[in-house]
């Protein structure tokens, strides 16, 4: 590989210093420029700002009424504003299979790295071993207590879904990936998560269907407060805890060994 | 100037992350570095959202009851963009990740000016 | 009537659905569904034009069962659906004329993510066209980013990689602008949805309250999105991810993606501000300044260029640098230009891209311009479409080039301080263009190939690439002649938004 010249390597760290100059006197202006508009907002943690206006009052008011959620954060996030939530899950998605686009390898490298690697991976040993067995269990029950009561205490499907795939990813690395892919293997990996995500589009869909033409929605709310409440919210916390659940292990798996 | 630059030490904070997590993402040629200050300046917002959302002696919006009375629970939306936020920022992070160990596989270095140097190389 | 109103949603589902479905898929499968979908919706929006050009309504369309301040909503009027049709009609054209290259680039096993990837891109397209809501239109703006970026790292190589993380990060720092802007707008008016925030925005510019924090506001809004669009100085990632990526990605990128974050911009400028407000602040004078830097600097980066796909984004910096100057100039005339001229390097740019393949492919795959010698003779087809292509860009008559130049100067008439260096620029840069386009036109129809070899060959073209690259010329003459009805749409368009 050819070089470049001391010349050429200088003007390239002229033109580094000049670059990095330019941008230290942008990010000092940027800051500068903010908390000049910091200043001029509404005081921190006042009851009359502009954002306490009729929007967040209603949803305080109304919200349980309404979606049938006692979590109001979550009635706006699967009800009032269930839209940002669809393209929420878009991202995850779209993450997911960018990072299958870069480093997913063919079965057959697969099968050659893992063989390779094989010599080389430690013993995990009894503490992990016993800890994982006795951790896992708790960890599922966890992320199915959040997920499936989010919509009245905090939680949600993000959240319960990050944790059930946490708990994937500590069964992977204690038991090996030949154990995980037992019970998720790539086939059942996929169908999980292009069945939620097709669910959470066409439950969604129907809503926005249903909501833009003013036709009524026939989706009961349920009890206040009950597991059974909320309208569409707790099954579609499902939905997004699986495609969370589904993003969280599939880009550790991606980024181990790249496959399932 | 403003006379709420104090009252507002929060959102003064999150604006001065925020901007040193721009410079870092903009002036870093370390990839990881990069990424890091991409996820310093979200977590900038996040914290600004927060201080958006937070009234003085109320509570969290988790409703007890049927007609809940709006003088006694935070604002939820600040709540609702910060979750977005953060999935979206998580998402952008794991797709940055796995493009630097791709850049890393292909040129055995993760700085980008090392990097650009060696390819103005192979050009002459 | 409730299917037409429904069709943005429709649209949207469409592609999200298709981008699910066609994940798991090896081979062929995403492919003909992501076509399948790509013409779907290009239809579903053409009729969606069609009939709200007849009744010259728009109307809102609520994701859900709450009204305004509380729900989430979809707009939809004339200049929507103007700009839904025309993206997805060249996104279909882009991926019909480059499926046979993205075939031999991108390894079998991953076509399937490759067209997930595009669906999802169309759908974060449509999206940021649809939408009524400044928050939903930060989430797609990520969406966008990140299938935009998955797109051109498709074709694995290192040059693709290192264009992918510059381009990455550029992008993040200009979303990451845009979401503290989005975040401050909230804190200030207390409303995400678009009317709303316009409606509080101007009792706040009657009671002069907040004045500072809107200005940075605006600037904010606009640099952001000005970063993601490639406006000079901020298109320093563009020329290597347009330029190493598969061509219909190169097509879609430059063509389309660029310009989805404009339309959101003017949709800001007139939904969420106000002309009048965002006039009075100043920002356009800026976007002006940098939009003549961005014609004078794109073209004579071009000029320097010899590898012909790094020519072309070159060029695309500078059709961009039109694009902002027309909205900066801020009259009617000027913003109807810069509408127009959208649609115009939607349908030029992934023509030239298309065409440039055809050449490359008939003068053994080299990218360098002097290889190309006689390739104009070797690829009929591909020689008339670039030709077409080069010439509606430097603005000869009868190609939508010119139109979009001529109301440029119109537009600059407009505003006496602007209406010297506007003019001054328009004639600079035809000249200019014309210095990089022309040459080229030259060597691929006069010149004889280095290699002996290809002199007797005559390139074969595919279905596909037949009917997308003669779709895109066909528009390019129907945006040249035609152009009175496309002018009227969009003011038509701007005066409802």
């Amino acid at each position: 590989m050819n070089r470049l010249n001391d010349g050429e390597r200088g003007i390239f760290r002229r033109f580094q210093a000049g670059y990095g100059a330019i941008g230290l006197l942008v990010s000092g202006a940027l800051a500068a420029v903010l908390l000049l508009t910091v200043s001029y907002l509404p005081g921190f943690g006042q009851a009359d700002r502009p954002t306490e206006n009729e929007v967040s009052q209603r949803y305080i008011a109304k919200g349980l009424e309404e979606t049938g959620a006692t979590n109001v954060v979550a009635a706006v996030i699967l009800d009032y504003r269930a839209f940002d939530t669809l393209g929420e899950s878009a991202v995850l998605f779209a993450a997911l299979a960018a990072v299958i686009l870069l480093l997913r390898e063919e079965p057959a490298a697969l099968a050659r790295r893992m063989a390779e690697r094989k010599p080389f991976e430690p013993d995990q040993g009894p503490i992990l071993r016993i800890t994982a067995r006795v951790l896992i269990p708790w960890l599922l029950l966890f992320g199915a207590y959040l997920v499936l009561n989010g919509h009245l205490s905090p939680g949600g499907g993000f959240s319960g879904g990050a944790v059930t795939g946490a708990a994937m990813i500590l069964h992977n690395l204690a038991f090996g990936p030949e154990q995980t892919r037992r019970f998720l293997s790539e086939r059942i990996f996929f169908r999980l998560l292009v069945g939620a995500l097709c669910f959470y589009g066409l439950a969604k869909g129907y809503v926005f269907f249903t909501g833009g033409n003013h036709l009524p929605g026939s989706i009961p709310l349920g009890q206040a407060g009950s597991i059974f409440s909320g309208g569409l919210i707790g099954p579609l916390n499902i939905a997004v805890g699986i495609v969370t659940a589904c993003a969280v292990y599939g880009i550790f798996a991606l980024f181990d060994r790249g496959g399932w | 100037m403003g006379e709420n630059l104090l009252r507002n030490y929060l959102e003064a904070g999150a604006v001065v992350i925020f901007s040193v997590g721009f410079s870092t993402l903009l002036l870093q040629s370390n990839l990881i570095k990069k990424i890091i200050g991409f996820n310093i300046m979200d977590t900038a917002v996040f914290l600004f959202l927060a201080a958006k959302g937070y009234i003085a002696g109320r509570r969290a919006p988790i409703l007890t009851g049927p007609g809940g009375d709006p003088a006694q629970y935070i604002n939820p939306i600040p709540s609702a963009l910060v979750l977005t936020g953060i999935v979206i920022s998580v998402s952008v992070t794991a797709f940055a990740l796995a493009l630097a160990l791709r850049l890393y596989e292909r040129y055995g270095s993760l700085d980008l000016n090392e990097i650009l140097l060696s390819r103005e190389g192979e050009k002459t | 009537m409730i299917w037409l109103h429904s069709i943005p949603l429709i649209c949207i589902l469409l592609t999200l659905l298709t981008a699910a479905v066609s994940l798991p898929g090896r081979g062929r499968w995403g492919e003909g569904l992501c076509l399948l979908t790509a013409g779907a919706v290009t239809v579903l929006s053409a009729a969606l034009l069609v009939d709200l050009w007849r009744t010259g309504e728009s109307f809102t369309f609520a994701m859900g069962h709450f009204p305004a301040p509380w729900g989430n909503e979809l707009r939809a009027g004339v200049f929507e659906a103007l700009m839904a049709a025309a993206f997805s009609a060249v996104a279909l054209c882009s991926l019909l004329a480059g499926r046979e290259r993205i075939r031999q680039d991108i390894a079998p096993a991953r076509l399937g993510v490759y067209y997930a990837q595009c669906s999802l891109l169309l759908c974060s397209l449509l999206a940021l066209i649809y939408t009524n809501d400044m928050f939903t239109a930060y989430v797609f703006i990520e969406i966008n980013t990140l299938t935009a970026c998955a797109i051109v790292v498709a074709k694995d190589t290192p040059e693709t990689v290192l264009a992918t993380i510059r381009y990455l990060f550029m992008s993040l720092l200009g979303s990451g602008l845009f979401l503290i802007g989005v975040i401050l707008l909230y804190a200030i008016t207390g409303h995400l949805l678009m009317p709303n925030i316009l409606a509080a925005m101007s009792q706040l510019a009657a009671s002069g309250e907040y004045a500072l924090p809107t200005g940075m506001i605006i600037l904010l809004l606009s640099l952001g999105l000005a970063v993601k669009s490639a406006l000079f100085p901020f298109h320093t990632w563009l020329p290597s991810a347009h330029g190493s990526a598969t061509t219909a990605s190169s097509a879609i990128l430059s063509g389309i993606v660029l310009k989805g974050y404009v339309v959101l911009l003017l949709k800001i400028f007139y939904r969420v501000f106000g002309l009048e407000f965002v006039h009075r602040l100043r920002t356009p004078d800026l976007l002006f300044v940098l939009g003549l830097a961005g014609m004078l600097m794109g073209s004579v980066l071009a000029i320097r260029e010899r590898d012909i796909k790094r020519m072309l984004a070159y060029s695309s910096v500078a059709q961009i640098g039109y694009i902002f100057m027309g909205i900066g100039l801020s009259t009617l005339t000027g913003t109807v230009a810069a509408c127009f001229h959208i649609l115009t390097h939607a349908v030029t740019k992934p023509l030239l891209f298309c065409a440039a393949d055809g050449l490359m492919e008939a003068s053994g795959r080299q990218r360098d311009i002097f290889a190309m010698k006689g390739a104009g003779r070797r690829n009929l087809l591909a020689g008339v479409a670039f030709a077409v292509g080069a010439l509606s860009m430097v603005g000869i008559p009868l190609f939508s080039g010119f139109v979009s130049k001529l109301y440029f100067a119109l537009g600059s008439l407009g505003d006496p301080d602007k209406m010297l260096p506007a003019l001054l620029m328009l004639v600079l840069s035809a000249v200019l263009n014309a210095m990089y386009y022309l040459p080229v036109l030259v060597t691929i129809y006069m010149g004889d190939p280095v290699d002996g070899a290809l002199r007797l060959e005559r390139a074969k073209n595919k279905g596909g690439y037949i009917l997308a690259v003669g779709a895109l010329i066909g528009l390019n003459f129907v945006l040249g002649i035609r152009y009175p009805a496309v002018i009227a749409a969009i003011e038509r368009g701007l005066a409802t938004l």
